[in-house]
């Protein structure tokens, strides 16, 4: 089945970056997926040019909202703020390499809604998110 | 179109039996006999959610669209003559179903939700004060749990909850001792749990309330569907249910309220049809059960409800009893050869309908995605009970349930597709 292709199951069993919550942090932020309970806790540490140089996350809900964020984990390290604030939703698709359906595009783009929410210093970021649902 | 294969499951010693024909009934279904995707029959196993319609309610509402047509209790014409009987006829339906006294205690609402939210806006806001206590449960549905506690929040009443135990049933001695020692004016629980399918024992429950001067509202949605619920015999003082989950169509629910109580309440809603008089200085409201019923309602929904209620009264409450427990029964069987799979919720024979489970090291979305990739079709997530799911301390639960139509080989096609599903994962 296409949603569930190897490397999305790899990450979501392996999850990289997955641990403990960064001390001190200069990003630290979560949020949940309320449709299915899906938690996201990121925290990142930035060098003086404002470039992620250690990030960890932890969380628990389906495969796709897991193995996204360990992925996106994986493509934002040694990025920069303004890389982050432009990093578009479709990159991160591209990225799990899946066709999702609206409900499941949520749980996909969990980690890329808190990841920006922190960069931003937002208590929430609701520009980019996919479709709203019910 | 898939073939439907149906093959009776012989019970093992011990084990019930089904008194329905399914063969028989999945033909009433027409929607059942499709493949869900290419090469794979389509395994409902979500009717707790909402139950599929039989060929019987469709067709009585499209002829009421293309016969009788016209608005209820209004026009001097033969079309809404015949509108105004269609949709009191389904009524003394419903009143025949459940056994009340009259068709003035039946209130056609939008649905289970909105029959609660009427008694927490009406009778609750006449009658509930700071000091004042009611009962839920922990296996409520938020349905019953979020109109009181926005009612809470304006009157300051209190909300104590019946704790759930390990078994997935309600702690009755915490029940007994919130009547005891607490002044609780109303009790409101689910009769049979959506997640759990634990068979609350409402009528001894429903003694005791009233020994102590509270009043007991029953949460009826799965229940009402699926075993004979009789009022007088039960002397329950509100009853809530749907339509939609009982082979009726969406749109349309019931509240039963015991008739001097719904007299007492004041009106829910303002608008047509709910009044005898008005001027501008004020309104005098219509009698029961129009007091309650503003606006044009849901008619052919209403219709087709009595259709539905033809229907499931035709194969007997009884029959349908005994062929989910059927079902349930041979379902907990077969889930529990899964490695790794826990049920949710008491043995098969204190419980109604449906199977909540986890496997471990799988979300019950990539479950409940999986076997929709086979076919079947199963809810995923809290199910609208979120506390409940705290009190398991798991984050979501997949759940199959059952209903007329549904067979030993529906619950065949589960157990492989969750073994697929494994193979999938790895595990």
């Amino acid at each position: 089945m296409d949603l569930y292709i190897d490397n999305i199951i790899d990450h979501g069993q392996n999850p990289r970056n997955f641990g403990e919550p960064l001390d001190p942090a200069d990003i630290d932020y979560e949020d949940d997926n309320p449709f299915c309970g899906d938690h996201l806790h990121l925290t990142a540490q930035l060098d003086e040019n404002n470039r992620i140089t250690a990030l960890s996350w932890e969380g628990e809900g389906c495969t796709i909202s897991q193995a996204s964020a360990s992925i996106l984990g994986e493509a934002i390290l040694g990025k920069t703020l303004d890389d982050i604030k432009s990093f578009d939703k479709q990159e991160l698709l591209d990225m799990l390499g899946i066709q999702l359906s609206p409900s499941r595009l949520k749980c996909a783009l969990l980690s890329l809604k808190v990841l920006k929410a922190g960069a931003y210093g937002l208590t929430s970021w609701t520009g980019d998110e996919g479709e709203d649902e019910t | 179109m898939a073939k439907v294969n149906q093959t009776t499951h012989d019970p093992k010693p011990g084990q019930t039996r089904s008194p329905l024909n399914s063969q028989v009934i999945l033909n009433d279904f027409p929607i059942l006999n499709q493949e869900a995707h290419p090469g794979k029959r389509l395994v409902f196993l979500d009717s707790a959610a909402s139950s599929q319609k039989p060929r019987q309610v469709i067709d009585t509402m499209t002829a009421y669209y293309e016969h009788d047509h016209a608005n209820v209790h209004r026009g001097l014409h033969a079309l809404s003559e015949r509108a105004t009987d269609a949709y009191e006829g389904a009524r003394e339906k419903v009143r025949q179903f459940i056994n009340a006294r009259s068709y003035r205690e039946i209130v056609y609402t939008r649905n289970t939700t909105e029959s609660m939210n009427l008694v927490a806006g009406s009778w609750g806001r006449a009658n509930l004060a700071a000091g004042d206590v009611v009962v839920l449960s922990e296996m409520e549905h938020h349905s019953n749990i979020v109109p009181w506690q926005i009612l809470a929040e304006q009157t300051g009443f209190t909300i104590r909850y019946i704790p759930v135990t390990d078994e997935g049933e309600l702690d009755l001695d915490a029940y007994a001792a919130f009547l005891r020692d607490e002044p609780v004016k109303l009790v409101s629980v689910m009769h049979v749990s959506n997640v759990l399918g634990t068979v609350n024992p409402v009528e001894d429950m429903i003694r005791q309330a009233h020994a102590v001067g509270a009043l007991f509202m029953i949460d009826g949605a799965q229940s009402v569907p699926h075993l004979a619920v009789d009022v007088q015999a039960l002397d329950v003082d509100f009853l809530a249910f749907s339509a939609h989950k009982m082979a009726g169509p969406t749109g349309i629910g019931i509240l039963y309220g015991k008739r001097a109580l719904l007299d007492a309440m004041p009106p829910y809603m303002g608008g047509g049809d709910m009044i005898r008089r008005v001027t501008l200085e004020g309104s005098e409201w219509n009698d029961l059960p129009h007091k309650f019923e503003a606006g044009t309602p849901a008619i052919a929904e209403a219709v087709g409800f009595g259709a539905a209620v033809d229907y499931v009264a035709g194969l007997g409450m009884d029959n349908i009893l005994a062929h989910e427990q059927h079902i349930v029964e041979y379902g907990m069987d077969r889930l529990a050869e899964v490695p790794g799979l826990t049920i949710y919720g008491p043995e098969p024979s204190r419980r109604n309908g449906v199977i909540a489970f986890a496997l471990k090291d799988m979300h019950a979305h990539d479950i409940a995605q999986l076997l929709d990739v086979e076919g079947v079709a199963v809810r995923a997530g809290h199910h609208c009970a979120m506390p409940l799911h705290q009190r398991f301390g798991v984050a979501a639960t997949a759940r199959a349930s059952f209903y007329v139509y549904n067979t030993t080989a529906d619950v065949d096609a589960l157990i492989e597709a969750i073994y697929n599903a494994r193979n999938i994962f790895r595990l």
